[in-house]
Parts: structure tokens; C-alpha cells; sequence
């Protein structure tokens, strides 16, 4: 497949498509981070994370409209508020999630993903009243548009560049959270032995809470960022589920790094080989390739070696 | 045998919801129902193969499989190959380019049957492939998963994530598989027009039959001694493993029997619907399918099918009636279920009709006698009552 094309070409596409791959990692690594932390540390098979994500969508859409009509001369910047805006949208609605639904299932982690699909639906359909069945987009502020030219044949799209900032930023963030706070030590004792962390005087019902609030917040930035490269429907979210829950799987679950790797691998497969066999089969193959390897590695790229 | 009597098979409770099911499926739902209705009621019973299976991977032995749609993917497409086959003779598709192959082929410009549809000219061929290769497909995912002891929520996002990918291969590879229409314009099965009001009917009644086969059998294997190992590896899957038993062997053995199960119910699906399509392969479906489960009671075969039917009338009637309204209702259902009836309408009957029932059985038959009685231990959920 490769005798098409000279030397020259074939580098050019492998970093035109190596670039695509790089934002779709950016949004995979963003999606699976909040999912990371949910399934990873909690247990919790969370199917409504992508309507979570497509509530941070919304909100940016909503705020972008919001700036447009009442502060004209703010919209360049109107991202950074719609970041923080689907951040806490999600997480609020998170924790009100875990509050009223997810708490009873800890001890039932198979039924914690028939009840958050149920949600999921509830969600969608939610979408689909409010702003209808067609698919919305965002109007991108001017410094977000174009591209770089690096040589004749490669250009770089600054929107994808803002993306993968943004993916390094909250990856840089959920690591110093999880590994260098105080609070990111209770998580990870209350995930190792919950009675034990209760017992030493951690409150693990406020840390589930949270833990859960932020996965959910997470999956609203990367909504937030979700519309930078590509239009909102109401069922969007489920496209991208299955894909999530294998990164995170194939990481291993409780593995930062793990998730990060993965997101990676499997994005960079799969849109190099996009350009060689079209998308449905460079989807197929990439995804068979991890399902085997994890029938060989059920533990994923990158375990924590524990006990059990 | 390894019964020592009928009623080791089946005790009473359960021989009444036999009997009352049967008496619904066989007599009331046919005289009340016009053949429209009840063509669709045929539809909805193929999925409840789907859940009979379900009860015994999931409730049973533990294992939660969100790929169903695989199976009923598999076992629907084997028969719509042949009964394409069989509608593109070359006489009925002499407008093609190339006579004597499916439409879609023609369309995407394939000029020769591929190898794999070859065997389907023969319906011998075609009726095993229901069966079987659902069931090698099932043990092959099986014996990859279960020897490396991968198990719960593991193996519930691998099964899911195949049948993404079959519905994504079926999809892009529409030359060879019909793409997203599915295979469609099925009409004749050897000569027999399939769409007939007599036709609807018989394929009714075969449907029936065969789901009571299948619940039989599961029936079989619920009340044998491999149900109470299935049962015991639920709860306590290292005490059966330090017991001797290969864990393994029996997680693939009833998973290999849902899949052929869910084979059967896609292939019913076919004949009745008169296609078969990715829609019913995916994601979405197969989690529909666990759902359908969930309602009817997870410990209950007879329970499973009282769910798919409910909620597939539920679906219809919102659906037809108010169809914003349906998801938020489906969505409270699983929510609602899931929260307030991990056991479902099963669990509700086991607790407040079963005891009625139990004592108006003992005045027309009098007392049974201990060993008799269902072993309450087997039907109780693992997190409700005393293990």
C-alpha cells in the first residue's frame, strides 16, 4: 500500500495524519480521564459519560451565543468562561447524579452501568427537547482559526494545537490532583480499602462524591473542546463510549500514565491506517487489535501491582 | 437422568408459570391478536431468547455479557444469507450486471459471490450456522477471557466493544454484507412465500415452540447440578475454584449456550421481520437486550420473557403514542429497576404473589414435602437474602 507514494509524500502524510491523530488523542485522553477517574479509581461503569461530555458541548454553545448577543467585545475569549462553565455544569450535575443514584450501587459495579444508561438516555432525550435534533456548532473566535504552514505540504490547524494544550493542561492537573494533594491520597485509600480509609478518619462518602463530580467535570472540558473540532447533537456522546471505555481499559485501569498511552496508541493507529483503508476499517482493525491484546493482557498496558 | 423424579425438574411454582405462559402464548395472545400484532408479539419473543440466555449467563453464572446482539447478529445473518440467495436467482436479477448474486453486490460492483456466502446456498448448512457459529464464536471469546480469568466488568466492556466492531465491520464492508440497510427483500423460504397471513401465524407458532425448547433446556440446566455450581461461582468464585471445579469450562459452557440461544432468536427474528440488519447487532441493542432481562427478573427464565414482552409493548405503545416521551420513560425504567428491584417483576411476584399461590396450590394438592419445595437459596439474589 505504501508503492503509491514517494518518500517525500509518505512522511508528509504520516504527519498530516500523526497531527489528526494528535487531536483525536486530545480528545480521548480528555474523555478518558474523566472516565479514568470514575471506572479507574471508583469502580463505577459510568455509560452517561459521554451525555456528561455533551453537556460541556452545550454549555459552550450557550455561552458562545450568551457572548455573542450581550458582550460582542469579549467573544475572543469567551472559551476560557465556557471552559470553566461545562466544568462545573458537569460536575454539579455529577454530584447530584452520585447523590441520588450512584452511591447505592457501589457494592453492584455491573448495575451501576444499566442505571447510568438509563440516564443516558434521560440525558439525551433531555438534549433533544431543549435544542432540538440538529446538530449545533459554535462559532470559532478569529485567534482560533487558520493554520500554521510548517512546509509546503504540512499545516497544522491552530484549533486541533488548542485542543492538545488543553489535554496536556487538564492531564497536568488530574495528575498533580490525584498524586501530589492531600485530597487525591484519600481517593486513592479510599479506592485501596474503604473501611480502613473510613476508619482512619477519612469522610469516603464526601470522597466518592467529589472523585465522581470531578470525572463528570472533566468530561464537560472535554466537551468544551469536543466543539472546536466538530458540531454537537443531542446522541453524540454515544459514538464515543465504547472508544473511551477501551483506552481506559487497555491503559489499565487506575493508570494515569496508562490511559495516556493507550489514548495514544489507539488514536495514532487508527488515523494513520485512515488514510490506507478508509475509516470504518481502520476503526475495525485498530479496535481488534486492542480487544486481542487485552484477551492477552486483561490487565492492560500499564497495572498497578497489587494484591488481591 | 440426573433428576430422581419430574418434579426434581420442575417443581410446581415453576411448572404453573410454564403452563400459565404457555397457556398466553399459545391460545390467548393468537385468539386475540390480529395477525399484524401478532406477527409483531413473534418479533419481541425472538429477543427473548436473547434474555432466557441472559438469565442463565448473567443471573446464574455471574457473567454479564453486553454483547449479545453479537449472537442474534450472527445466528439473523445466517438465515437472511440464504434467503437472499435464494431471492437473487438469476432469473429474478437478470437486470443486474451480474445475474444471480444479491443486489448489493451488484450495486457495489462486485462481480462474484464471496467464498463465505457459498455455503449458504444450502439450508442444511444455513440452519446449523444458526446454531453453531454463534457458538464458536461464544466459545472462542469465551476461552480467551475466562482462562485468564477476566471476568465482571472486564468482560462486559470487551463484549461490548465487539459488537461495536461487528457493527462497524458489517457496516463498512457494504459489498459483502448489505451495509447499514441490512439484508433486505427476503420473501421465499424454499418456495414458501414468507409474508402470508398463514405464513405469519406458522412462523408464530415455530417461534413459540422453539422458545420453549430453549427454556426448557435452561430449565434443565437451572435445576441441575451445574446450575448450583453456576449459582455457587457467582457468590464465591475461589471457594469453587479451590473445590476442584474448572471455573472456566462452565463460565464458557453457558455463555456457548446464550450465544446459541441469542442465534436462534436472531434467525426467528428474520423469518418473521423479513430482514435483518446492524441495527440490531450493536451496542445500543445488545445493552436493550441485558435490559429486557433486568425488567423481567435476572433469576427468572419465565420472568425474562414477561420482560421483553412488557417492555417491548411498553416501546411500541409510547413510541407510536408519544415518542419524545419514550426515552425519559425507558430511562426511568432501568433507573428504577435497577435501584428499587434488582430482582424485577420476578422478584416482586416471588414476594408477594408467589406465597399466595403457594398456599391456594397446597389446599387443591396438598402440603409437598420439603424436598419438594424451590430451594430458596438458589433463587435469592447474592446481595438480598442470606447466602
Amino acid at each position: 500500500m505504501f508503492s503509491d507514494f514517494s518518500a517525500a509524500e509518505l512522511s508528509a502524510i504520516f504527519a498530516m495524519q500523526g497531527f489528526a491523530g494528535l487531536i483525536l488523542f486530545a480528545v480521548f485522553v480528555l474523555m478518558a480521564l474523566g472516565l479514568a477517574i470514575i471506572f479507574g479509581q471508583m469502580g463505577v461503569i459510568n455509560m452517561a459519560h459521554g451525555e456528561f461530555m455533551i453537556l460541556g458541548a452545550y454549555v459552550t454553545y450557550m455561552t458562545s451565543n450568551l457572548f455573542a448577543s450581550h458582550f460582542p467585545q469579549l467573544f475572543g475569549s469567551y472559551f476560557l468562561f465556557a471552559i470553566v462553565f461545562a466544568f462545573f455544569a458537569a460536575a454539579l450535575l455529577g454530584a447530584l447524579v452520585e447523590w441520588s443514584m450512584i452511591r447505592f450501587l457501589y457494592h453492584r459495579p455491573l448495575d451501576t452501568l444499566l442505571a447510568t444508561w438509563g440516564l443516558s438516555l434521560i440525558m439525551q432525550q433531555t438534549y433533544r427537547s431543549i435544542f432540538g435534533a440538529r446538530e449545533v456548532g459554535v462559532v470559532i473566535p478569529d485567534w482560533l482559526m487558520g493554520s500554521y504552514q510548517l512546509t509546503d505540504m504540512i499545516e497544522v490547524p491552530i484549533n486541533g494545537l488548542f485542543v492538545m494544550v488543553l489535554a496536556v493542561l487538564a492531564t497536568l492537573f488530574v495528575a498533580a490532583l490525584m498524586y501530589r494533594s492531600r485530597w487525591g491520597k484519600q481517593v486513592r485509600a479510599v479506592v485501596q480499602n474503604r473501611p480502613m480509609a473510613g476508619a482512619v478518619g477519612i469522610n469516603t462518602a464526601r470522597v466518592d462524591r467529589l472523585t465522581f463530580a470531578l470525572g463528570c467535570g472533566i468530561a464537560g472540558v472535554a466537551g468544551s473542546a469536543f466543539t472546536m473540532i466538530g458540531s454537537t447533537g443531542p446522541s453524540s456522546g454515544q459514538l464515543y463510549i465504547v472508544d473511551t471505555f477501551l483506552v481506559v481499559v487497555f491503559g489499565g485501569a487506575g493508570s494515569l500514565l496508562g490511559t495516556v498511552a493507550s489514548a495514544f496508541s489507539i488514536s495514532q493507529s487508527q488515523s494513520i491506517l485512515e488514510f490506507f483503508m478508509g475509516g470504518s476499517m481502520a476503526k475495525v482493525l485498530t479496535l481488534l487489535v486492542v480487544v486481542i491484546i487485552l484477551m492477552f493482557r486483561p490487565q492492560g498496558l500499564f497495572s498497578l501491582k497489587v494484591r488481591r | 437422568m440426573p433428576f430422581s423424579s419430574f418434579k426434581d425438574y420442575m417443581p410446581r411454582q415453576d411448572l404453573l408459570a410454564f403452563v400459565v405462559l404457555a397457556l398466553l402464548l399459545v391460545v390467548i395472545l393468537p385468539l386475540t391478536l390480529d395477525v399484524m400484532r401478532l406477527n409483531q408479539t413473534g418479533k419481541f419473543l425472538s429477543f427473548a431468547f436473547v434474555a432466557v440466555g441472559l438469565v442463565l449467563c448473567w443471573g446464574y453464572g455471574g457473567i454479564l455479557s453486553l454483547g449479545q446482539g453479537v449472537f442474534y447478529g450472527l445466528g439473523g445473518y445466517a438465515l437472511a444469507m440464504y434467503l437472499k440467495l435464494e431471492a437473487s436467482t438469476p432469473e429474478n436479477t437478470r437486470i443486474q450486471t451480474t445475474p444471480g448474486i444479491p443486489d448489493f453486490m451488484d450495486w457495489n460492483r462486485i462481480t462474484e459471490l464471496p467464498w463465505f456466502w457459498e455455503p449458504f446456498y444450502s439450508l442444511t448448512f444455513s440452519i446449523l450456522a444458526v446454531v453453531v457459529v454463534p457458538m464458536i464464536v461464544a466459545y472462542l471469546i469465551g476461552l480467551a477471557m475466562f482462562k485468564r480469568r477476566v471476568g465482571g466488568v472486564y468482560f462486559a466492556i470487551i463484549t461490548q466493544s465487539i459488537a461495536a466492531i461487528l457493527t462497524i465491520l458489517i457496516i463498512g464492508q457494504q459489498g459483502l454484507t448489505g451495509g447499514v440497510n441490512g439484508i433486505t427483500d427476503l420473501r421465499t423460504l424454499k418456495g414458501w412465500n414468507i409474508h402470508t397471513d398463514s405464513a405469519s401465524y406458522a412462523l408464530y407458532f415455530v417461534c413459540v415452540a422453539l422458545l420453549f425448547a430453549c427454556l426448557l433446556i435452561a430449565q434443565y440446566i437451572r435445576r441441575s447440578k451445574t446450575g448450583r455450581i453456576l449459582v455457587a461461582m457467582r457468590g464465591q468464585e475461589d471457594r469453587v475454584r479451590f473445590s476442584g471445579y474448572d471455573i472456566a469450562n462452565f463460565k464458557i459452557f453457558v455463555f456457548c449456550i446464550g450465544a446459541a440461544f441469542a442465534g436462534i432468536g436472531g434467525a426467528m427474528f428474520t423469518l418473521q421481520e423479513g430482514f435483518m440488519s446492524p441495527s440490531f447487532v450493536g451496542v445500543v441493542p445488545s445493552i436493550e437486550m441485558v435490559i429486557f432481562c433486568a425488567v423481567g427478573g435476572r433469576l427468572s427464565l419465565i420472568g425474562a420473557v414477561y420482560g421483553v414482552l412488557l417492555v417491548s409493548v411498553a416501546k411500541t405503545v409510547f413510541g407510536e403514542n408519544f415518542p419524545e416521551l419514550w426515552l425519559f420513560a425507558m430511562g426511568l425504567i432501568f433507573i428504577g429497576v435497577v435501584l428499587g428491584l434488582p430482582n424485577g417483576i420476578a422478584g416482586l411476584y416471588a414476594t408477594y404473589v408467589g406465597p399466595h399461590v403457594d398456599r391456594l396450590l397446597d389446599r387443591i394438592f396438598g402440603k409437598q414435602t420439603p424436598s419438594e419445595q424451590t430451594q430458596p437459596h438458589l433463587e435469592s439474589n447474592s446481595q438480598g437474602a442470606t447466602p
